[in-house]
């Protein structure tokens, strides 16, 4: 494996603003409790628009889950939880939160308590049962956001279904916060949330050009905005900063690996203790992973002239909450839209929603596309469960079966 | 032109000398604890058998688990590329490749031409591998070597339902002690190996010709499991062990006339 610590893909200068942003937002976090701030903890796929519209601090454990993931602190913290009897088949992000919570261990020394919650079980159901134990551990209530699962298309009654949630998530945030909602706060808001989602969307696309400007591994790093702090000011100079990065590198035909040989398409959530061996990896070989399931996936439309309906949409729409076939149809857009030479797809142990029919996915994908497809297996954070020497035969086995 | 490949697994290295892309060197060593060591070790008695010293050799190719640890200069290709190029040189018409080794096992499908179109590996668990048969002889108590033909004298298989070697060792001493004879309980283990590489291998498009690769390919018994459960017969190559280090060496081979 190429130098711990070295990246062979070009550095992005936009990643210190990001960084800051990130630091600043955690700082506010952590030290919001004994202010009249509130903080809620809330899933990665939740409407967070809400909260930030009531002034309330989002905090999101599965973004804690990927920070301890990347500083290798998150194996330690899912022991605490299988001490305590959770089964290691539980999603490793419910087991490092459950542990971080009782010793306040990992890179930023434990998430700040929450005031209440909002789960919405778009991803997982998973969700449901470690949000509960959070609850109880602390004592706060809940706020359980349920979103259909869409088989083929979505339902008129089921879009209802979950406006009128829209609606009850309103009050319970009046009465958790004693604030009045606003609406014009909230379109304000959600103004923002799609203007961000814009830029997002449009640095994402920036991988269609020839040679990439960027790889999924750097949009692992920088989607962290988007999903914490979408809706705000803040995120959309953001974005501003990095689209403008990108397009200058294509305008200057800078690729963010050298040579760029292959390019391929992810599927799932990162292996976050594992990101810059394999992105080294991959760039060693010209190999840019130019687009990925998991990052697009907080590409959510919101339309101001119907908020709440299209939110619900939306939120319901979300990769995770849609069948096989309605996958295969995303993911083959993908390689088609970014011109792709094949799949990559990270089997993880943790996400079952995200690998149960992966299988299925990568024939589907390869008898309609004709390309290639490579699946390893890890964890997006237990470690315990990836072997270096085995996945990088696996990848380098493929990449040299591109080449011949 | 003479080229080398070295192939370092996790229980025997091998190495293969061309010359002109005929066979004039090959050796077979145990890994033990340093693959480094047994890379050399490898390479040097290739070395002897061919009779020629080593900066005689105009290329070489490592592969196998050991190959980011060797101390001479070397190209490195996975041994699933190295695995197709060798079965396809000695079984020009080979589509679908088996090969167990020490610590995994792998399908691996080829084009005509013998390149690799698709391939899976079970590399996570040990199950249908030289190591899981080591454990199961021992439990048998008998010799590696023997379990293959002492199996084909079984009349009724005893049914082993558990692939996973600690499972599999407790069910087989169980099965001993419920006085199961020991040609059916080796049966019965090489049945449930062929299962196993068989919904695994079904993964990828299964094709005539059925090559067989690798240490276990020395196991009679195995092959003829796989070919029930596959429905077709297997190559066995005269060497399967040495099938990933000939196709180094042909990789090394090619590589240096194109450099050349
Ligand atoms: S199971 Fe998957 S979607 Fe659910 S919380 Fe874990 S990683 Fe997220």
């Amino acid at each position: 494996m190429s130098e711990e610590g070295k990246k062979l893909y070009v550095k992005i200068h936009a990643t210190e603003d990001m960084k800051k942003l990130m630091t600043d937002y955690y700082i506010q976090a952590k030290t919001a409790p004994g202010t009249e701030k509130k903080i809620c903890w809330i899933t990665s796929g939740g409407p967070v628009e809400f909260l930030i519209a009531m002034d309330v601090i989002p905090v999101y454990p599965e973004n804690h889950g990927a920070m301890c993931g990347a500083s290798r602190t998150s194996v330690q913290l899912a022991e605490v939880a299988e001490e305590m009897g959770f089964s290691r088949d539980l999603c490793s992000y419910a087991r490092l939160d459950i542990g971080q919570a009782v010793t306040g261990g990992g890179p930023i020394g434990g998430l700040p308590r929450p005031d209440f919650l909002l789960c919405c079980n778009n991803i997982c159901g998973t969700v449901l049962k470690w949000y509960e134990h959070v609850s109880r551990y602390y004592d706060v209530p809940m706020f359980f956001f349920d979103t259909p699962f869409i088989h083929k298309e979505t339902k008129e009654h089921a879009l209802e279904y979950v406006r009128k949630q829209c609606v009850d998530l309103i009050e319970f945030l009046e009465k958790q916060t004693g604030k009045e909602f606003s609406e014009e706060k909230f379109a304000e808001v959600a103004l923002k949330s799609v203007e961000a989602v814009d830029l997002w969307k449009r640095v994402l696309s920036t991988a269609e050009h020839k040679p990439s400007p960027l790889t999924c591994f750097d949009a692992f790093i920088h989607m962290a905005p988007i999903v914490t702090l979408r809706g705000t000011q803040q995120v959309v100079d953001y974005y501003r900063l990095l689209l403008a990065e990108m397009e200058e590198r294509i305008e200057k035909g800078i690729s963010a690996v050298p040579d760029e040989r292959f390019r391929l398409v992810w599927d799932n959530i990162p292996i976050w203790y594992e990101m810059r061996n394999l992105g080294n990896l991959f760039a060693s070989r010209g190999a840019c992973l130019v687009a990925d399931t998991y990052t697009s996936a907080w590409a959510v439309d919101i339309r101001v002239d119907e908020p709440l309906k299209s939110m619900a949409d939306a939120y319901t729409k979300v990769y995770l909450n849609i069948s096989i076939d309605l996958m295969v149809e995303q993911v083959i857009s993908l390689i088609e839209r970014f011109d792709a030479d094949g799949l990559v797809m990270h089997s993880n142990r943790s996400c079952k929603p995200y690998s149960l029919g992966q299988y299925d996915i990568a024939r589907m994908v390869t008898e309609r596309t004709g390309k290639p497809v490579a699946i390893i297996e890890a964890d997006m954070t237990d470690s315990r469960a990836y072997s270096e020497a085995q996945v990088r035969e696996r990848i380098e086995a493929f990449l040299e079966s591109l080449e011949s | 032109m003479r080229v080398a490949g070295v192939d370092i697994g996790s229980l025997t290295a091998k190495a293969v000398m061309l010359e002109d892309g005929e066979i004039i060197g090959k050796s077979l060593v145990m890994t033990g604890h340093n693959s480094r060591l047994a890379g050399r070790r490898a390479l040097d008695l290739a070395l002897k058998e061919a009779g020629f010293p080593e900066d005689a050799i105009q290329n070489i190719v490592a592969t196998g688990y050991g190959r980011l640890s060797i101390d001479f200069p070397a190209e490195q290709v996975t041994e699933i590329t190295c695995h197709a190029r060798g079965a396809h040189k000695i079984v020009p018409d080979a589509h679908t490749v088996i090969d167990l080794g020490g610590q995994d096992s792998k399908a691996i499908a080829l084009d005509d031409s013998g390149r690799v179109v698709d391939f899976v590996m079970n590399d996570k668990c040990a199950a249908g591998t030289g190591r899981f048969l080591e454990v199961m002889a021992h439990a048998l108590e008998i010799g590696i070597e023997n379990l293959g033909e002492a199996s084909l004298q079984s009349e009724e298989p005893a049914p082993i339902s558990s692939v996973c070697t600690v499972f599999a060792e407790s069910e087989v001493i169980s099965r001993i002690a419920e006085g199961v004879s020991k040609v059916d309980i080796a049966a019965g283990i090489h049945q449930a190996i062929a299962s196993r590489i068989y919904a695994m291998a079904a993964r990828i498009p299964l094709k005539e010709r059925f090559v067989m690769t690798g240490g276990v390919a020395k196991n009679i018994g195995v092959v003829k499991a796989l070919e029930s459960k596959f429905k077709t017969s297997f190559v066995v190559p005269p060497e399967p062990q040495h099938v990933g280090a000939l196709g180094a060496a042909i990789i090394a081979a090619e590589r240096a006339s194109v450099k050349s």
